[in-house]
């Protein structure tokens, strides 16, 4: 198990240290995100109530899209310069460089995650009433989003229409994790009188089958 | 009899659409069957008439 | 539908067969016959009131539930065997498994959304509203439909194709492990579903109601079936096609001449493949 983490461990610490070098995700996907914010803003008039009712499904909504940006990145990095082929040759078991991905895309779902929460406390003067429950499932969440959102990376990768395969591929996948984080963060930040922690068990289980699934299936798709 | 309107426009969906897909399906198949050699069109139950020693020697 | 008569070279020429032709006569005689059942033989939904006395019931609306209630069925079976057919390509790596995949889930995918769109046609005047977002089985069936549109959308992009049938079976088994989830998810959402008991469960099911709604399943099935086996044919046209690298050259030859002429020439080209080895572009 040692050694099998250790790999994981590596392939994030790569991907992680490749983002702290390039800084795209930093200079082009956060700002995105707080545009998305922006947007809604605009949208749904500058009315400090309206903003507040629906905070936490706005959120999600911008977390999911900006998701879709760092894993189209992260796809990208390993075709870059045949990155893929010498990946595949390294001997690496697909399961640990399943997860050492989704590791790094989960450290940076969560980086975007902490930036919105700034901006809607900043923009949309939301008050944290349950601040155990927000990190929680948020992190749970994350996890969801990260696993899938890698499986179907690979998956679109070396397609030429990637760029718009992608979303229509993944976005179905993760509705019930924007159903279930959305009520989650309903909860946590006092918009509607729901039961969040038992929707962060919900998040919980398809984080795991997400994970699950994802780890297994990566070897189907990476051999070839 | 209630709501006419709504029970053709449901029906007429439904049988208008798998018409289409039928026939589409039906027509696809005519065009595509030309190209491929009898011995690769498992459903026909022996090699027929027309280009059967072709289809083997295509095969081969 | 496949029933064709002509010349000996033209009748080959299909995805038919002795058999497939009588499961289509079969199926369309089925469908008459539940036009019937469903339009002449049974009666409207009309309940009395054991108070008030005031007739209520869904009236000649409920006449939309023998095709939409069977399709909605069907649809679940076609996906069904598209996620078995897809652990068969990710186990067995066989094209059968993979054009078995590919043909369910695009007849499954004809019959959602069918299935959403008489639900949405018969709930108008029941329920009052073309679209009930608290519904647990129409969202569910929703993102059962988007998650299938991707996976064509997949299945349409040109890749090699031993590559993307294991693509397509990764994305065909995410999206029915996921349908538990959204199902459960939706169902928390919005704590009330319009569709169990006050449909189905209150109907006034009679003898001839339950039969033709039986019935209903048998002839969906029926077409299922009849379409499953078209379009696994088509499929595997399509890949004895690309396997053979003549498409486009014989499609050029289409054109112009008739189909025994094309046979002909297929032939030709094919043994001459053989002899000389600077085969077809593509091939």
């Amino acid at each position: 198990m040692g050694p099998f983490l250790r790999d994981a461990w590596l392939v994030a610490e790569r991907d992680l240290r490749i983002e702290a070098r390039s800084r795209v995700v930093l200079h082009q996907v956060v700002p995105f995100s707080v545009l998305v914010l922006v947007l809604f803003g605009f949208a749904l008039d500058a009315d400090h109530r309206t903003l507040r009712t629906f905070a936490p499904g706005l959120f999600w909504v911008a977390v999911l899209l900006s998701a879709l940006l760092a894993v189209q990145r992260s796809a990208a990095l390993d075709r870059a310069d045949g990155t893929d082929t010498a990946l595949r040759m390294s001997g690496l078991s697909p399961v640990a460089l399943f997860l050492g991905r989704a590791t790094a895309v989960f450290v940076q779902v969560v980086a975007l995650q902490v930036v919105l929460v700034g901006g809607l406390l900043v923009l949309y003067d939301v008050a944290v009433e349950d601040p155990l429950l927000l990190v929680v499932a948020g992190l749970v969440a994350g996890v969801a989003v990260a696993a899938a959102g890698t499986l179907y990376g690979a998956l679109a990768s070396g397609l030429g229409v990637r760029e718009t395969l992608l979303p229509i591929l993944l976005l179905p996948v993760l509705a019930p994790v924007l159903i279930g984080a959305t009520r989650a963060f309903d909860d946590a930040l006092g918009a509607a009188a729901v039961d969040g922690w038992s929707w962060t068990g919900l998040l919980a289980v398809a984080a795991l089958v997400l994970t699950v699934v994802g780890a297994s299936a990566h070897g189907a798709l990476v051999e070839d | 009899m209630t709501h006419v309107g709504y029970l053709v426009a449901g029906w007429g969906i439904v049988v208008g659409v798998l018409g289409t897909y039928a026939v589409r399906l039906v027509r696809r198949g005519r065009a595509l069957s030309g190209r491929v050699p009898e011995v690769h069109r498992r459903w026909l139950e022996a090699p027929g008439p027309a280009g059967s020693e072709d289809g083997r020697a295509s095969g081969a | 539908m496949g029933t064709t008569t002509g010349t000996a070279a033209g009748t080959r020429d299909t995805t038919g067969s002795p058999r497939s032709r009588l499961l289509g006569v079969v199926t369309l005689l089925a469908v008459a016959v539940l036009g019937v059942l469903a339009f002449v033989l049974t009666d409207p939904d009309v309940r009395i009131h054991p108070t008030t006395g005031e007739e209520f019931g869904q009236f000649d609306a409920v006449r939309m539930l023998y095709v939409h209630v069977p399709l909605a069925v069907m649809t679940y079976l076609a996906y069904g065997i598209c996620a078995v057919a897809s652990v068969g390509v990710l186990v067995k790596r066989t094209p059968w498994w993979d054009v078995t995949a590919h043909a369910a889930a695009e007849v499954g995918t004809v019959f959602c959304g069918l299935v959403l769109v008489t639900g949405s046609i018969w709930g108008r005047p029941v329920w009052n509203t073309w679209w009930e977002w608290g519904d647990v089985r129409l969202m569910t069936t929703l993102v059962l439909f988007l998650m299938f549109t991707g996976y064509l959308a997949l299945r349409r992009t040109t890749d090699d194709p031993r590559r993307q049938a294991r693509r397509a079976a990764v994305v065909a088994l995410v999206a029915v492990l996921d349908i538990p989830l959204v199902n459960r998810s939706v169902e928390w959402w919005e704590n009330r579903t319009l569709h169990q008991r006050s449909t189905i469960g209150e109907l006034k099911i009679e003898d001839l109601t339950l039969f033709t709604l039986f019935f209903g399943f048998v002839t969906a099935g029926l077409v299922l079936a009849w379409l499953l086996l078209h379009r696994f044919r088509v499929g595997w046209l399509e890949q004895a096609a690309l396997d053979h690298g003549v498409a486009a050259a014989i499609a050029e030859r289409h054109a112009e001449t008739d189909d025994a002429e094309v046979l002909r020439s297929v032939g030709e080209r094919a043994a001459g493949e053989g002899t000389s080895g600077d085969g077809e572009p593509g091939s």
